[in-house]
C-alpha cells in the first residue's frame, strides 16, 4: 500500500483546524475534511493539528531498522592548517546526543598529514578519531571524500552522522547520503534524541524561516544532518581527555576525482568574512551609496566583525555578492547583527533571523526589522553609525 | 551540447505569512514563482547554447500547476520542457527527488550538462543538485559563480566558498549548481511568452521512468516531517529614544555589557 493521508469521517467535526494548518492548501472542509491528493505532500501538519484525532498518515509497511547502527559521528572539516570552528560545536552537541544514547562520539578526519588535529578533537569531546590519511585527500573534493565517507559508514555503521552546514558540508554530504541510502536533513538548528524511539529529531527552518519543521528517519540509517554554524555550543576543551585514534585504509579506486580543485583565491577584502563572524554589521538601501559602507567597515572594525548587505545594496553594486545576506545570498547566525538602513523584508530576514542579538537602525519607525530587533533606534544610520563607532572606541 | 536545467516552482516567500492567531502558514493569495536561484541556471544554459549550440530542456517535478514554472523557462528560451507529475511522487524528500530527477535525465540520454539553482527558496536544502550527481555517478561543481572555460569535454568554473573562491576543473557530463553572481537572467520576450503558452509539455510518471512506486515519493524517502510549527516569537525588544548621540551612547553601553556576558545572555536582552 502506498502512503496517504486518511480522514475518519466519523471523528471529523469539520472544525477546519487542518485547513489552516496545511502549508500546501491541500485541505478543504465540505461537511467533512477532504484532501486534494494533487496538492498534498504528506507532510503530516494536519495530523498534528487535528483536535479530534480524525486524521492519520498511513505509511507503507515499514521494516524495522536493520542490524545494529551505533555511535555518533562528526565529520571534521579542515582547510589547510585549521579545523573549522563548527567542528567543535558539533562535538559539543554530538557529545550530548551520544550520552543520551549511551554510545560513543567519533570524529571522522579525512586529509593528508592530519595527525596533528587528533588531540584537539579528543579534547573537544570525541571518544575516538577515525582517520584516513592520503595525499589524494589533501584538499576537500566531493567525489573522493564522499566515496571514502560512504565506505567508512558501510564498515562501521554509525547511527548518526553530523556535518557543518558550511558550503563544503552542504556540497559533500548529500552525495554521501545518496551513496549510503541515508536520510539527510539540511541546516539543522536543533537536535534531540526521542527518548522513546531513540531516533534523532532534527529541527530546521523552512519557507525562509517562516516555519520550523522537525524531521526524523524512521528506518533509514545512518541519520545524517548538516548543522548551522554558530548555533550549537562547543564544549570547553579538556586536554586531560583520552581517546583512541584509529587510522583506516581505503582502496585507491575510491580516491579518484573527476572534478578537481585547481586553485583557490581567498576573499581579500579589508574586513573579516561574514560566514563565521561573531559580529556582522549590515547595510541596506538606507546606506544610499557605496562610499557610505566605509562607515559600516569602521564599526565592524571596532567590534572585530564583518560587513554584510541586503540584496538591494548588492544589486546597486555597493558591495560584492559574497557579502549578501538573505534568501539569494548567505545565511548567517552571528551573536550580534547590526542592521543599518535595512527595512527587513522577509527575504533578508530569512538569512539572519537566528542571530542572537539584533540591533536595528532605520529612519522608518514602521520598518519590519524593528519587530525582531533586540534594540531599535529610529534615525538615520548615516548619522548614528559613526556616533556608535566613536562611543565604542571610548575606553 | 545537450543541457538539462532542473527547476522548482516555489511559493513567493514575500507572500508567506503566519496567521498570528493559529501560528500556521497562510496560503491564501500566495503566488508561486520559479525558484530565484533556478533563473540563473536557466540563463546560463541559454548562454551556453548560444555559444556552443545544442538544446536546453527544462525539467521539473511537482503537481500539475508546476507547468507554469516550466512555461516561464520556455518563455525565456528553453527548447523543451518535461514535468514529472504522478501521484506516487508526492511526499518526496531530497533523496527521492534526486532519484526521480536522475531517472528522468537517464531516460533523456546523451546529456552533457545538468544545471540547478544552488537551493530552493522553500526548502533551502541545496541537496538535490549534488544528490542527482551522486545518483548518476557524475562529478559536480556547486555554488558556481563564473564559468571560466568549456572546451574539449572539460569545464572549468569558479565556485563561491565560505571565505573565498575555488577554481574547479571537471570532465563532462557534469552537474553545476548556480549562485546569483553567475549572470543576470533575461526577461522573457513577447514572442517567447506566446511560444511558451502554445508549447506542449511532456509528462512522465513513475512507470515512464521505470521506478517502482515504493522507491519514490514518501515511501522512497528516508526522512519524515513529524512536526511543523511557527518559529518562537522574538520578544523583549527595546526601543531606544533621544538624540542620535544619546541613542548611540546608550547602545554602546548595552553592547559592551552583552559582549562581556557569555553567549546566550542576549536571549534575555532588554527583558
Amino acid at each position: 500500500m502506498s502512503a496517504a493521508i486518511q480522514i475518519d469521517a466519523d471523528r471529523c467535526t469539520a472544525c477546519g483546524a487542518c485547513v489552516t494548518a496545511c502549508p500546501f492548501g491541500a485541505l478543504s472542509v465540505d461537511g467533512v475534511a477532504k484532501v486534494d491528493a494533487a496538492l498534498c505532500t504528506l507532510c503530516g501538519a494536519c495530523v498534528e493539528a487535528c483536535p479530534c484525532e480524525a486524521i492519520t498518515r498511513a505509511e507503507a509497511t515499514q521494516t524495522a531498522v536493520a542490524g545494529i547502527w551505533r555511535d555518533v559521528w562528526v565529520f571534521v572539516e579542515t582547510d589547510d592548517a585549521h579545523i573549522h570552528p563548527v567542528v567543535f560545536e558539533l562535538l559539543g552537541e554530538g557529545r550530548r546526543l551520544a550520552d543520551a544514547l549511551g554510545e560513543r562520539l567519533v570524529a571522522v578526519l579525512l586529509g593528508h598529514g592530519v595527525g596533528a588535529f587528533t588531540t584537539a578533537l579528543v579534547a573537544g569531546g570525541a571518544d575516538a578519531v577515525l582517520a584516513v590519511d592520503r595525499p589524494e585527500l589533501a584538499a576537500v573534493q566531493d567525489e573522493p571524500y564522499a566515496a571514502v565517507l560512504a565506505e567508512l559508514i558501510r564498515r562501521h555503521r554509525p547511527a548518526i552522522v553530523l556535518c557543518g552546514a558550511t558550503p563544503v558540508g552542504r556540497s559533500l554530504i548529500p552525495r554521501v547520503a545518496v551513496l549510503t541510502g541515508a536520510g539527510l536533513t539540511a541546516d539543522c538548528t536543533a537536535l534531540a534524541i526521542d527518548p522513546r524511539t531513540r531516533h534523532l529529531l532534527q529541527t530546521r527552518p523552512a519557507f525562509g524561516g517562516n516555519l520550523f519543521a522537525t524531521i526524523e528517519c524512521p528506518t533509514a540509517r545512518p541519520q545524517m544532518a548538516t548543522v548551522r554554524p554558530r548555533v550549537m555550543q562547543a564544549a570547553v576543551a579538556d586536554p586531560a581527555r583520552r581517546g583512541e585514534v584509529r587510522l583506516e585504509e581505503v582502496a585507491r579506486a575510491l580516491l579518484t576525482a573527476r572534478a578537481v580543485r585547481t586553485g583557490y583565491a581567498p576573499d581579500t577584502s579589508a574586513t573579516v568574512g561574514i560566514a563565521d563572524a561573531a559580529v556582522i554589521v549590515a547595510g541596506g538601501r538606507g546606506m544610499q551609496k557605496a562610499e557610505h559602507f566605509r562607515l559600516l567597515e569602521d564599526l565592524a572594525g571596532v567590534l572585530g566583525g564583518g560587513v554584510g548587505a541586503t540584496r538591494a545594496a548588492v544589486d546597486a553594486g555597493w558591495i560584492p555578492y559574497a557579502r549578501q545576506i538573505g534568501q539569494t545570498g548567505r545565511t548567517v547566525a552571528p551573536r550580534l547583527y547590526i542592521a543599518c538602513g535595512i527595512s527587513g523584508q522577509v527575504q533578508h530576514l530569512a538569512g539572519m533571523s537566528s542571530a542572537e542579538i539584533i540591533v536595528a537602525i532605520n529612519k522608518d519607525p514602521e520598518a519590519p526589522i524593528f519587530k525582531i530587533a533586540s534594540f531599535g533606534l529610529v534615525g538615520d544610520a548615516l548619522t548614528i553609525v559613526p556616533l556608535l563607532t566613536a562611543a565604542l572606541r571610548q575606553p | 551540447m545537450n543541457i538539462v536545467v532542473c527547476i522548482k516552482q516555489v511559493p513567493d516567500t514575500a507572500d508567506v505569512k503566519i496567521d498570528p492567531r493559529t501560528n500556521t502558514l497562510m496560503r491564501e493569495g500566495v503566488r508561486s514563482m520559479v525558484n530565484p536561484f533556478d533563473t540563473y541556471a536557466i540563463e546560463e544554459a541559454l548562454r551556453l547554447r548560444a555559444r556552443h549550440g545544442g538544446r536546453v530542456v527544462a525539467l521539473s517535478m511537482g503537481p500539475a500547476q508546476a507547468e507554469r514554472a516550466l512555461r516561464e523557462a520556455l518563455a525565456m528560451g528553453a527548447d523543451e520542457a518535461v514535468l514529472l507529475c504522478d501521484r506516487p511522487f508526492a511526499g518526496s524528500d531530497t533523496w527521492a527527488t534526486s532519484l526521480t530527477l536522475a531517472a528522468a535525465i537517464r531516460r533523456m540520454g546523451n546529456v552533457d550538462l545538468i544545471l540547478f539553482g544552488k537551493q530552493a527558496a522553500d526548502g533551502d536544502t541545496a541537496q538535490v543538485g549534488p544528490g542527482v550527481a551522486a545518483h548518476l555517478d557524475l562529478p559536480a561543481i556547486t555554488y558556481v559563480r563564473r564559468l571560466v572555460g568549456l572546451a574539449d569535454g572539460r569545464l572549468t568554473a569558479e565556485r563561491l566558498m565560505e571565505n573565498g573562491c575555488e577554481t574547479v576543473c571537471t570532465t563532462l557530463p557534469c552537474v553545476l549548481t548556480a549562485v546569483k553572481e553567475l549572470n543576470d537572467p533575461r526577461l522573457p520576450s513577447l514572442a517567447g511568452v506566446l511560444r511558451a503558452r502554445a508549447a506542449a509539455i511532456t509528462r512522465w510518471g513513475a512507470q515512464d521512468l521505470g521506478l517502482a512506486p515504493d522507491r519514490v515519493g514518501l515511501d522512497g524517502s528516508p526522512t519524515r516531517v513529524v512536526r511543523i510549527f511557527a518559529p518562537p516569537a522574538r520578544s523583549g525588544g527595546v526601543m531606544l529614544h533621544g538624540t542620535p548621540a544619546a541613542m548611540a551612547t546608550e547602545l554602546a553601553g548595552r553592547l559592551r555589557a552583552l559582549v562581556a556576558a557569555p553567549a546566550g545572555a542576549g536571549q534575555e536582552a532588554g527583558a
